[in-house]
């Protein structure tokens, strides 16, 4: 008898009603039902009474300002922007700043969180001590602080623009922030990208066959050197040929501050150097402790299978680790881009700053803006830690958990 | 934090209150014994704590003037400091009966915020303040130059007009609080510091070396400055105006705080009036008899306090120029009071 057969019969009324109404059945149901009404009525009449409201005490309303011009300026727009916009465009600006700066956060945190993290566990006694002291120090003080203490003790420390610290006549450090030399794409560029492309291509090629090579006969193929080579020769050998891919801008002073070249604003590179350094302390416990939740039986076994000792860090250690890391280091994640918004004191053209900050104070539509700022974080909020989940699924499948 | 705080019961109130219920402020506020009055976080001469701790300036001599013609005791007032950002929606969702905080006068807040101007008690214009050691001398010469402003104002608007109209080329830091954009022009992050020229003459002795700063001739705009109230409750409105305009015509009329009692026994037709012996105009606005002699007592006229808080005698050291009156060779006027 086939084991199909002995399935009871399905009961769709049953699974229905316990889907719907869990274990109280139809009445639980008809509840869950009324609840839906009773909340829909309720959101309705806040939103009409709001409305009629803010219509009566002549407060404009609706979201038609969006498309009006907003007339002032912003430091830091990675997207063209001028006056002339629209507050659409202002919020477009807003947001790809809030972007910037917590990916650049985000980047940084995790790579200072781990070498902090994985540094409180060396048996160096040192680096050990350094390390526990970064983190308590780090998250023991407030991030507007933090934050504060970058852009008015540091930063502005830095002479004016005329007296600037210059780095190679090409990089200068000014307390109106850091202008570099900006990479022009040559004619030589193309060739250079496309020798490039091909030196990763070959690479991952002779990977997948060492790899083959290695389960089928247990032997190991030593590839590095060879995939530097041609990572490095590949494309030196496109510049030699076609010419430099990338000339350069300088940043030149002109009248009372530099023009042309790559600037960064002062309020960025104190913003990003607050929020990965403070996020970086909360990661380095993070590490550590799934570090440590890996029972040390588990290393032991790796090296009596004859792993090397970077072997068992790496196929045994860190992917059971990091099922311990990954969900608070999402929560991390999302700390420091809510954290953000605290760019406001120091004048950083975040989201808050100027659609939630100059627009609202132009337009004086505090509920749409708040609403519209509030939907935009909670996406950008999701969004990460939807990547994030779609990583640990990643991680945990590989381990054939 | 405060600013979200207000959001919320912007949004709260505007959600949950009976529709038609704001008209009521006059008496709000007599129920209540205390004005509630928005005011900046500390702006010499226009409010700002003395070294007593009590509230200050011509702006607060209004907050002043009103309590006194309602509750004749011009100490009956709670100040709210309020950032420009905030100012508004401080109105709006009614934490402030007014909003006495140097804010300027435009059509779009006029019609947009759900305010409504009671009248004009400072005629300012937009400036720049610089370094001296940069030897500007017009703000024609600040092409590329970096400017840090406070967020919320007029002043953003203007700045880029400014500078576009003439072909100029600008770089803005704006800051949410007026102390934050001292503390970084002071630090050199910008070459300009941009706001209405009273207020650079204010923010200028928060510098540690005031000497070494100066506020550009040029005016790129027109500040008429003036205390708000909520839109829809016109007696409330009534009160607030007459209150400034009162301050006003006692200058006009020679009635300062120090002869008010007697001039209060003239026989003048006109005193007899303003004063309430004779008709009953007080009453008309909904406050007493007495309310005229109560203000001036409190508060002076404005002359007076223009001269304690800002004019030559203060610190500030600001000249009459446009706020002098009418009849001597300013704007400054006041409708009569009959």
């Amino acid at each position: 008898m086939s084991s199909e057969a002995r399935r009871p019969p399905p009961q769709f009324g049953a699974r229905l009603r316990r889907a719907l109404g869990g274990q109280a059945g139809w009445r639980g149901f008809a509840l869950q039902v009324v609840l839906v009404v009773v909340l829909a009525w309720v959101a309705h009449a806040v939103i009409d009474n709001a409305r009629a409201n803010l219509a009566t005490q002549k407060i404009a309303s609706g979201f038609g300002f969006l498309w009006s011009t907003a007339g002032f300026g912003v430091s830091q727009a990675l997207i063209p922007y001028s006056e002339s916009d629209t507050y659409l465009r202002v919020l477009l600006v807003g947001l790809t700043n809030t972007l910037v700066v917590s990916l650049v956060g985000i980047v940084c945190a995790t790579v200072i969180g781990f070498v902090v993290g994985l540094g409180r566990l060396s048996p160096n006694w040192l680096l050990a001590r350094i390390a526990g002291a970064y983190v308590e120090v780090i998250r023991n003080l407030p991030l507007l602080f933090q934050i504060l203490f970058w852009y008015l003790a540091v930063l502005a420390a830095l002479p004016n623009p005329r007296q600037s610290i210059a780095l190679f006549d090409s990089v200068f450090l000014s307390n109106r922030g850091f202008g570099m030399p900006k990479p022009i794409g040559t004619d030589a560029l193309l060739p250079f990208a496309i020798a490039v492309l091909i030196a990763i291509g070959v690479a991952v090629v002779l990977r997948i066959f060492a790899r083959r090579r290695l389960f089928a006969t247990g032997q190991r193929m030593t590839i590095w050197p060879a995939v530097t080579g041609l990572l490095v020769g590949f494309p030196l050998l496109a510049a030699s040929i076609f010419g430099a891919p990338l000339g350069f801008e300088y940043p030149v002073l002109r009248g009372f501050n530099f023009a042309g070249g790559l600037r960064v604003v002062p309020e960025f590179v104190a913003l990003a150097i607050a929020l990965s350094t403070y996020s970086a302390a909360f990661i380095a416990e993070i590490v550590r402790a799934g570090v440590q939740s890996v029972h040390r039986g588990q290393a032991e076994a790796g090296a009596s299978l004859g792993l090397k000792r970077g072997d068992v860090m790496r196929l045994i250690v860190v992917p059971q680790a990091m099922r311990v890391i990954l969900p608070p280091l999402t929560n991390q994640y999302l700390n420091l881009t809510k954290n953000s918004s605290l760019a406001v004191a120091i004048g950083y053209p975040d989201l808050v700053s100027v659609f939630a900050g100059t627009t609202l104070s132009q337009t004086g539509q505090a509920i749409e803006i708040i609403a519209i700022t509030m939907a935009i974080y909670l996406t950008i909020s999701l969004i990460t830690s939807g990547l994030m989940s779609l990583y640990g699924a990643r991680t945990s499948r590989s381990m054939g958990a | 934090m405060k600013s979200a705080t207000l959001m919320l019961t912007l949004a709260i109130a505007a959600a949950w209150s009976a529709q038609g219920a704001s008209a009521q402020t006059l008496k709000t506020v007599k129920d209540r014994g205390l004005l509630s009055c928005g005011v900046t976080q500390g702006l010499p001469g226009f409010s700002a704590p003395d070294d007593r701790g009590n509230w200050a300036g011509l702006d607060v001599d209004l907050c002043r003037g009103i309590a006194a013609a309602i509750f004749n005791d011009a100490t009956k007032v709670k100040y709210v400091p309020l950032s420009a950002k905030d100012r508004f929606t401080a109105l709006q969702s009614g934490e402030i009966d007014v909003l006495s905080r140097n804010t300027t006068w435009t059509l779009s807040r006029d019609t947009s915020l759900g305010v409504n101007f009671a009248g004009i008690n400072y005629y300012d214009g937009q400036g720049f303040m610089v370094r001296k050691s940069l030897k500007v001398n017009s703000a024609l010469e600040l092409n590329s130059a970096t400017v840090c402003l406070q967020t919320g104002t007029t002043n953003e608007q203007n700045l880029a007009d400014f500078f576009k109209g003439n072909n100029m080329k600008y770089e803005v830091v704006a800051f949410s609080t007026a102390d934050e954009v001292v503390k970084a022009y002071e630090s050199g992050r910008c070459d300009a510091f941009t706001a209405d020229i009273s207020q650079l003459y204010a923010e200028r002795l928060k510098l540690t070396t005031p000497a070494e700063h100066e506020v550009l001739p040029q005016v790129i705009s027109k500040e008429p400055l003036g205390p708000l109230v909520r839109h829809g409750d016109d007696q409330w409105l009534d009160v607030v105006r007459w209150v400034l305009f009162a301050q006003i015509n006692a200058e006009e009329l020679g009635i300062t705080q120090k002869n008010v009692d007697e001039q209060a026994k003239s026989d003048k037709p006109e005193l007899k009036r303003i004063f309430g012996t004779d008709g009953s105009l007080g009453e008309q606005l909904g406050l007493t008899k007495d309310w005229f002699q109560r203000i001036i007592k409190a508060t002076g006229n404005y002359g007076e306090s223009f001269e304690r808080h800002v004019g030559a005698s203060s610190k500030l050291g600001i000249a009459r120029g446009l706020n002098q009156l009418w009849s001597k060779g300013g704007i400054m006027f006041a409708p009569p009071i009959r």
